[in-house]
Order: structure tokens, then C-alpha cells, then sequence
């Protein structure tokens, strides 16, 4: 199979002023290389600052980035010219957070829909209604709502209006950035049931971006788990929940809280909170952190080494110690 | 428009109660109906806030503000707009400690700096002098901690303390909550969302929908033995890591509460529904020792 996306040391450095007349660089994301099958779903997951979302905007060169290279059905995006980029945007949507953020509150969200269809000449006027209906139904929503206000309504009905606007141009792959962390618990599922069922029936690739592991777990095939801009480990869903390489995919899963009250376990925590993403340095960045930490952690480079076929971590101390995939418990 | 409707609750002296209710549920409006911190447009129709024996709600503005800063406390979701963006960490906890407990000057900074020791800050000394936009939110919220114990409160809110959070910090603010209920005997009633943190935290749920209470009992049971349908949904809509297939959901989304629905508020979403429920509301009824339920049908629930 062949990837729908690649990422290639995809980076993206915004200057920033560092006291009166110095200027640093701040790394959103540094060394990016992810690749999406076709079909498939790619979970990127980090805490707020680790880069998730910025890669997600480079993807769609909605942010410029800085170096690298983003392909799609393998010719690249990063090159293009605003004409030929108005056709790629209807090969790749994005669904954003909030979706009533998204939404402009002053026009029928049907009108929303439309806006890309007409854009792009897909769908004349006259077809317009009966393609909108069709939009709708497919997203769990009825004709009845293509008049109404975002506000009028509720926020899974907006995530689902979002998600029919993402999908109107037939786009092969959707950016989904948090698209239920706004959204009440019962309706999250609602919403996670669909996506999934979206992406058999319509074979959608999705760059999934969440903080949340469980929500992670149901739609996720890959998961790349990324810390300061970096990727820190990536791998199929299961071996990388199941078996972690790296001590931060190993945090993150720890903190993720219990389902059952009798779960409740003392836990090894990372400590203290991320540092700071402006010049970090060239090796491990979550060494200050990292309860696993050994001198040599901040004495050479920290790369992204593919350990096990399919598996890549960027820690150090696992590259060194755990050759060929061998797993000892870390002391 | 009724936003709360007979919510019945009791909290037992170094007990953690959580409150979990979708949007609209009416949690964080009990929790400000027994802090007294109502907005001006909502009045209490009726019922009382039986405090260590007294009614709350028959006291005067004035001795509801001691009680509000001495006995009971309350944090608030986004720890940075709660704290003064102007005053330096050092000044907000000098107030309370001046109001609340009379200690100035060198005492008062010997306390602030055991409370932000006390709640996990790393160099207390540093963290004194600092505004709230140099601290990250973790340390927010550690600080505002700090600032709802300085005052020696025996009931402490926290209103979705963790919800602004990330994962890790998240986890660290639950230990360190926990740690406070073990070390100080923190009574402590915690309103969420999330039913993973009451999982980690609480010794007793009560689940709100519509602003009724519609289940409540010891957090083992609830989890167990569910008897409330939509407990028992939010029970299973919940993603959890390593469960495949298609995800359990409740039908239907909460509705406006101006249109609470008729008899149980739950039952146009409700799979039990029956011509009753639309027509009668349940009363409370006793599960077991501690569990009671607001269900026509709560026996075939089960």
C-alpha cells in the first residue's frame, strides 16, 4: 500500500524576541517525518504545546512551513502556487475543535456547507439543495436543519455540520484537530461512531489530533505521539499503547485517569510540566522530566531510530538498552 | 426558568462527593447555590444548605462571607482567571491569610510559603514573587489551591479542576488532591464531567441530568450497578483505552432547559421509557445502604 500523505522532516520555526536584542527561534515542530496509508487513520497525540496542531495546519499549508516537505498521493504540496493549491484544498479538509468557532453565526449553516461546493464549482446552484440534503443525511442531520443558525444548534449538530462542510469536496484526507474534546460526553461517542463509519464507507485517511489516548485508542491504526515539537515515538495503535518505548508515551498513558474506581494505583508521574520549545537543545527534550533520565541522555543527539519494523522512538536510553525490540523493564 | 430541581445531598466530614452532569445538568449552579455565589439574576426557591448544622441560606450577607472564606472554600476551572492578574502570588495569599486568619507580615509569608509546599510548588520563594501569567496553568491551579486552603476551610468546591489541564498535570493535581484528603481531613465536593476522574477521586457520586438528581451512591456501586438509564449510558459511552468495536451512545442530546422534558427529565433519550415517565416524575428510591435512584424502572435497569 501506498501512503496518502508523507511528511519529510517537516519543521516549523517561528522567531521570537528573547530579551531586548536578541533573537531566538521557537521550534513548533522540528523533524516531522509521518506517513498516512490510504484508508487509515494516524493519531497524533501531545499535550497543548507539544506541535500536534501546527503540523496539522502545515499539512494543509494553512501555516507555511519552514522546511521539509509535505506529499500527497505522492507529489508535493509544500511547492505549490496559490491556482494549483486551490485544487489540492479540495483533496484535504480540516475539522477544527469548536465547532462553533468555526462556524460564521450569521449565516444558515446549510450556506456553510454550500460555500466550498461553489468555491469550487462541484455543484451548480440548481443542484445545490438536493446536495446539501444528501450531506446532511450522510452526517446524521435532516433537511430541517440546512436553515438553521449555528446557534440554534447543539454542539454535536455543529461538530456534525463541521464534519459535512470538511467532507462536501470529497476530500481523501480530513485533519481532524481535537474534533470532541468540546463536546458533552454521550455526544462524543455519537460523534467517534460516525467518524468511524465515515471512514470505511467513503475510505477517508484521517490525521487524527488529540490529546486524549482513549478517544485515541477507538479510531487510531498508527499512533505518532509528539512532545516540543518533536516525535517522539510512533507505531501501530496496539504495540505503542500496549508496549511503549519512549518514558513520555509511557507518562502519558499512566496519567491517562482510570475507568473503574477499583483501578486506582499509584503511578510513576512525569515530573513538573514542559519546558520550553523556544532553542531546545539538540538532545532528549524531556530530560529534565524524565524519571528514567541517565547521564547520557543529555550527551548525545536524541534521533528518531526505528527499533522494531514499523516502530520508531527518539529515546536514547531504550535505543541503547533495548536491542531489537528486547523490553526490560526500566529501573 | 428552573434550572435546579429538589437536589437532596449530603457530604460526610473528610468525604470526597463528586457531582457528574453533561452541560446544563445544573452541577455548577449547586455548587454556587451553597457557596452563595449565585449570579444577581438567580434566586433559591426553596430548600436549605445545612451547614455543620446551620442553614446557610437563613444567614446574612456578612456571616455568609465568613463562611464563605473561613469554612468553605471553592476552585474554579480556569485557575488563571480566578487569580488577580495584577497582584504578584505573594499578595493575593497575604489578603486571605490577613482577612481570614490575622496574620500579617512575617508570619503571614512563613504560612504562604508552607501552603505552596504544602500544595507541590517547586521553589516556593521564586513562585511568592511571581504574577499569574509567568506560572503555567498547572501552577495555576496549585496556587489557587493553595490560595482556597490558606483559610483552613473544611469544605473545599473545585468546580472541573482539572478539565482546563493537560493529561500529566491532570494527574498531579488528582494526587495532590488526594494527599490534601488524606494529610489535612479535606472534606471536598468535586464537580466533573469526566467520570474517569471520579474513578480516580471519589468516595461517593451523585449524577445530575436537567438539574435533578437522578442517581446517587458509593462510587464502587455506581460503577458496579448502575440502576439510573443514563447513568448507565454515561457508564458506557465513555472511550476507554483498549476497547474496540463501536462505541455504546445515549440517543438524542441533552436538551435546553428551558425545554426540560415532562415527568423524568431522561426519558425521551431513554431506552426503559414507558407511557409513565412522561406523564409522572420517579421519586427517590433506596437501591441499597447508600444507593437511591430516580427511576420508574430502576428493578429491570439492573
Amino acid at each position: 500500500m501506498t501512503a496518502l500523505l508523507e511528511t519529510r522532516a517537516l519543521q516549523k520555526v517561528y522567531p521570537v524576541r528573547a530579551g531586548l536584542a536578541h533573537r531566538a527561534r521557537l521550534f513548533a515542530a522540528d523533524d516531522v517525518s509521518i506517513s498516512i496509508e490510504r484508508g487509515r487513520t494516524l493519531a497524533l497525540v501531545g499535550e497543548s504545546g507539544s506541535g500536534k496542531t501546527t503540523v496539522g495546519r502545515c499539512v494543509l499549508r494553512l501555516e507555511e512551513p519552514t522546511g521539509g516537505d509535505v506529499l500527497l498521493d505522492g507529489s508535493s504540496v509544500t511547492g505549490l502556487r496559490p491556482p494549483q493549491l486551490r485544487r489540492l484544498r479540495r483533496e484535504m479538509q480540516m475539522v477544527y475543535q469548536d465547532p462553533l468557532d468555526s462556524l460564521n453565526p450569521r449565516h444558515p449553516v446549510g450556506e456553510l456547507v454550500a460555500e466550498p461546493l461553489l468555491i469550487h464549482r462541484i455543484v451548480p446552484k440548481s443542484g445545490m439543495r438536493t446536495e446539501l440534503e444528501g450531506l446532511f443525511r450522510m452526517v446524521g442531520l435532516g433537511p430541517q436543519h440546512v436553515n438553521r443558525l449555528p446557534h440554534q444548534l447543539s454542539g454535536g449538530q455543529q461538530q456534525r455540520v463541521g464534519i459535512a462542510r470538511a467532507l462536501a469536496t470529497g476530500p481523501k484526507l480530513v485533519v481532524l484537530d481535537e474534533p470532541t474534546s468540546a463536546l458533552d460526553v454521550s455526544v462524543q461517542a455519537q460523534i467517534i461512531n460516525l467518524l468511524r463509519d465515515l471512514q470505511r464507507t467513503r475510505e477517508l485517511t484521517f490525521l487524527f489530533i488529540s490529546h486524549d489516548l482513549a478517544v485515541v485508542s477507538l479510531i487510531a491504526h498508527r499512533i505518532a505521539v509528539m512532545y516540543l515539537g518533536q516525535i517522539v515515538e510512533i507505531g501501530p495503535k496496539n504495540a505503542v499503547l500496549d508496549r511503549p518505548t519512549h518514558p513520555y508515551t509511557r507518562a502519558l498513558i499512566a496519567a491517562t485517569p482510570v475507568d473503574h474506581p477499583a483501578e486506582r494505583r499509584e503511578r510513576i508521574v512525569v515530573r513538573g510540566e514542559p519546558t520550553s520549545p523556544i532553542e531546545p537543545p539538540a538532545h532528549c527534550r524531556l530530560v529534565p522530566r524524565c524519571p528514567f533520565a541517565q547521564p547520557i541522555c543529555s550527551q548525545v543527539p536524541a534521533d528518531l531510530v526505528e527499533v522494531v519494523p514499523g516502530r520508531w522512538t527518539r529515546c536514547v536510553r531504550f535505543q541503547r538498552e533495548h536491542e531489537n525490540g528486547v523490553w526490560e523493564p526500566a529501573s | 426558568m428552573q434550572v435546579l430541581d429538589g437536589v437532596d445531598f449530603q457530604v460526610e466530614d473528610g468525604e470526597i462527593l463528586g457531582i457528574v452532569g453533561e452541560s446544563g445538568s445544573g452541577k455548577t449552579m449547586t455548587a454556587l447555590s451553597v457557596t452563595g455565589l449565585l449570579p444577581p439574576a438567580a434566586k433559591i426557591c426553596g430548600g436549605e444548605v445545612i451547614f455543620r448544622g446551620a442553614n446557610l441560606l437563613a444567614l446574612s450577607r456578612r456571616q455568609m462571607n465568613r463562611v464563605r472564606g473561613e469554612k468553605i472554600s471553592m476552585i474554579f476551572q480556569s485557575p488563571r482567571a480566578s487569580l488577580n492578574p495584577l497582584y504578584r502570588v505573594e499578595t493575593t495569599l497575604a489578603q486571605v491569610l490577613r482577612t481570614h486568619r490575622n496574620l500579617r507580615g512575617e508570619s503571614a509569608r512563613r504560612v504562604a510559603l508552607e501552603l505552596l509546599v504544602d500544595v507541590g510548588l517547586p521553589d516556593p520563594p521564586r513562585v511568592l514573587r511571581q504574577y499569574p501569567h509567568q506560572l503555567s496553568g498547572g501552577m495555576c491551579q496549585r496556587v489557587m489551591i493553595a490560595y482556597a486552603l490558606a483559610s483552613n476551610p473544611s469544605l473545599l468546591i473545585a468546580d472541573e479542576p482539572t478539565t482546563a489541564l493537560d493529561v500529566t498535570v491532570q494527574l498531579q493535581i488528582i494526587q495532590l488532591l488526594s494527599r490534601l484528603r488524606k494529610e489535612h481531613g479535606l472534606t471536598l465536593i468535586l464537580i466533573t464531567h469526566n467520570l474517569s476522574v471520579i474513578a480516580e477521586l471519589c468516595d461517593r457520586v451523585t449524577v445530575m441530568y436537567l438539574g435533578k438528581i437522578v442517581e446517587e451512591g458509593p462510587v464502587l456501586e455506581i460503577f458496579d450497578r448502575p440502576r439510573h438509564p443514563y447513568t448507565v449510558g454515561l457508564l458506557a459511552s465513555r472511550p476507554t483505552v483498549h476497547v474496540e468495536g463501536t462505541l455504546a451512545t445515549i440517543p438524542g442530546q441533552v436538551p435546553d432547559v428551558r425545554e426540560r422534558p415532562p415527568g423524568c427529565p431522561f426519558h425521551p433519550r431513554c431506552p426503559f421509557a414507558k407511557e409513565i415517565c412522561s406523564e409522572q416524575h420517579p421519586v427517590r428510591e433506596k437501591v441499597d445502604s447508600g444507593h437511591s435512584v430516580e427511576c420508574h424502572f430502576w428493578r429491570e435497569v439492573g
